[in-house]
């Protein structure tokens, strides 16, 4: 009986104590929340969101904070899972009290997270890739990284530019893989492209040469396109060249711009071209590139303290918390319906992966500048100057 | 022709490899009647401890040995850590055990190694042979002919050694055997390195074709482990024409249907030989004696 009442005290003492630290926290610092794949099978996303966020808060908070407040990050990992991310999506609203939230690694966890962000009125701005988490627009609801639609566009562009209209595809069936093809097959029709033939490979083969035989022997393709992740990409680039198709020019994805897809293709991937963000070439970007220096910026600051190259993934998420900072800042309020008045009103902000130029009907606002078409050189990327 | 040919040799060199992954099922499965999910892990430690051993330095032949060599000894950990104190367990528990083991193998590899994916250079360059129109990579002979050479091996050792004449009659009876004096203890630690040892190799064959990664076993052994069934679980025979008749399916499958469908196409086709021979192709018929 005795230990029960103790408990009871401690208990009473304990809410106490909690509730009176919250309170005192609540005034001198601004909870930001954050649910990323940290591990699982997406930490190579969630790893660099994780690690640009602590490190960029920590830079904040030296330098005085917001408007004198310093933030407070409250990071939950998922682990890739839908179901948890909206757990602690629903943790972060109720027990920390967030007033604005930068995370959502992965689509499926992004879209499970959603309507709890919605129905808080907590402007939620999203790292995930796939178009359907700002379209259609939802009042609370941002996000950073560019759309799978977006690097179609890139890719029939200069297509066009080279004269060239009548393609091959070849893409994995994963999840990257096959909403990217399926956002290229939508929009080849603007640009005049016509797909001639259209093939695909499983995520884990080891050998594309019977699909890339059949598009050698179909008559009139002037190019060929593989949206794809992972290592299929690399072998279906070995394999290309294994069966002479250099002549026919070769464009991937930006699912594959890191170096470790030159490493992987070699000596195949030379004359390969694809659309990446401007973080990989940062330092070949002209020194009048309004992007040059938010990107040399981000890119030492994160090899300088993680001792790993950087990725663009990271940079969704810097752009993710500065779009929220600078918002917080014009708002100059921590009301979440005040700061997602601003964040909507984002003109003219130089991110890692684009200007954002936000509207009431464009919650992502990068146009195709965003990205930047890239060409292997000498196992390098090199910018391929507009019209060549 | 050319068509033809290229889609025959790259359907080949890949159902060596299945060939391969399902030789090593059907070993430990001779032994001791367990099917081992560990094997497609065996390949991938093959791969990687070569690619790693090489970029510390090691000549690649030495780095082969050194992934062959490592893959033995875990082989023989797994039988006498997991297999060898669950003995009497039914087969099902034994089989349960494997996925655990090749769970934790992928585990410890992501851990040791990387989850990135490396690359081995070609053994001996990478400028494709032309045969008669059909572009071949140098490394497919030497993954089609490493394959025959373990196949070949492994059948002068079975027929012609008295060891090899153990395996066998452990595989035929497990109690006859033990009681003209074989101990199966022993030839079921041979069967685990010895399979162990044929799945590394395919790993270091395969890797400078298809790249490697500390989960590549997973489809393998589940590729191999169809093979192993298209052939008759437990000949060595069927294993290799399982394997190679896997990999012509999926390469014709994608070449001449679709790309899409090839995989259910190979599995369309196990499922119809499986229903009019549910023993495989070279399968013994299990009779139960009341």
């Amino acid at each position: 009986m005795k230990s029960k009442v103790n408990l009871k005290v401690l208990m009473a003492a304990g809410v106490m104590g909690l509730g009176a630290s919250h309170g005192a926290l609540a005034q001198d610092t601004i909870k930001i929340g954050s649910v990323l794949s940290v591990t699982g099978p997406s930490s190579f996303l969630g790893e660099p969101e994780d690690k640009t966020l602590r490190i960029y808060v920590d830079k904040i908070n030296a330098a005085g904070g917001v408007g004198g407040k310093k933030i407070e990050l409250v990071i939950y990992d998922d682990g890739g899972d839908a179901n948890k991310a909206r757990t602690f999506a629903t943790r972060l609203i109720e027990d920390d009290e967030v007033i604005a939230m930068v995370g959502g690694t992965t689509t499926g966890s992004t879209m499970a997270m959603i309507p709890v962000f919605e129905d808080a009125k907590i402007p939620f701005i999203s790292l995930a890739g796939a178009i359907e988490v700002i379209d259609p627009v939802r009042k609370f609801v941002f996000k950073t990284p560019h759309t799978d639609k977006m690097a179609c566009e890139k890719i029939f562009e200069d297509l066009k530019k080279r004269n060239l209209t009548k393609i091959g595809m070849i893409s994995g069936t994963d999840g990257f893989g096959a909403s990217m093809r399926a956002q290229c097959v939508k929009v080849a029709p603007n640009y005049g492209m016509q797909i001639l033939i259209d093939e695909s490979y499983g995520p884990r083969d080891s050998d594309m040469t019977a699909q890339l035989t059949k598009i050698k022997n179909t008559a009139g393709v002037q190019a060929v396109v593989n949206p794809g992740f992972g290592q299929g990409p690399a072998i279906v680039t070995r394999n290309y060249a294994q069966l002479g198709m250099t002549n026919i020019p070769f464009y991937q994805s930006h699912g594959v711009a890191s170096k470790s897809f030159i490493d992987l293709a070699g000596a195949a991937a030379e004359g390969v071209r694809l659309p990446a963000a401007a973080l990989l070439v940062g330092d070949k970007l002209p020194e009048n590139d309004p992007q040059k220096k938010v990107v040399t910026d981000y890119k030492q600051a994160y090899e300088s303290a993680t001792k790993q190259p950087v990725s663009t993934f990271g940079g969704h998420a810097y752009d993710g918390l500065f779009l929220l900072v600078e918002a917080m800042k014009r708002a100059n309020s921590t009301d979440p319906q005040k700061i997602r008045d601003e964040i909507e009103k984002t003109k003219g902000f130089v991110g890692t992966g684009g200007i954002v130029n936000m509207s009431a009907t464009d919650h992502l606002g990068l146009d195709l500048s965003a990205f930047r078409m890239l060409e292997i050189k000498g196992g390098d990327w090199n910018l391929v100057a507009s019209g060549s | 022709m050319a068509e033809f040919l290229q889609f025959l040799i790259s359907g080949l060199t890949v159902g060596a490899v299945y060939a391969l992954v399902a030789l090593g099922f059907t070993l430990i499965y001779n032994a001791s009647g367990v099917v081992n999910f560990a094997q497609g892990e065996f390949v991938m430690l093959g791969g990687m401890v070569t690619v790693f051993a090489v970029s510390l330095g090691l000549p690649l032949p030495l780095a082969a040995l050194l992934a062959i060599g490592i893959a033995v000894v875990i082989g023989l950990l797994l039988h006498r850590l997991a297999i060898e104190p669950a003995r009497g367990a039914s087969a099902v528990t034994l089989i349960i055990i494997t996925i655990g083991a090749s769970i934790f193998l992928r585990g410890l590899a992501a851990v040791v190694f990387d989850k990135q994916f490396h690359k081995l250079p070609a053994f001996t360059g990478e400028a494709p042979v032309d045969i008669l129109g059909a572009a071949v990579q140098p490394q497919s002979f030497w993954v089609l002919g490493g394959a025959a050479i373990v196949v070949l091996a492994l059948y002068v050792f079975l027929e012609h050694t008295i060891i090899g004449k153990a395996v066998l009659a452990t595989a035929a009876n497990r109690l006859a055997a033990r009681l003209v004096g074989i101990n199966t203890t022993t030839i079921m630690a041979l069967a685990f390195g010895g399979s162990a040892a044929i799945g590394a190799i395919a790993g270091i064959l395969v890797t400078p074709i298809t790249l490697t990664s500390y989960d590549a076993g997973t489809l393998l052994a589940l590729k191999g482990f169809a093979a192993a069934m298209l052939g008759g679980m437990g000949n060595p025979i069927g294993a290799v024409v399982g394997g190679l008749l896997l990999g012509l399916l999926e390469a014709f499958g994608a070449g001449y249907l679709s790309s899409t469908y090839k995989d259910a196409f190979a599995f369309l086709v196990i499922l119809v030989v499986l229903f009019a021979a549910p023993q495989g192709l070279f399968g013994r018929r299990v009779v139960e004696r009341v």
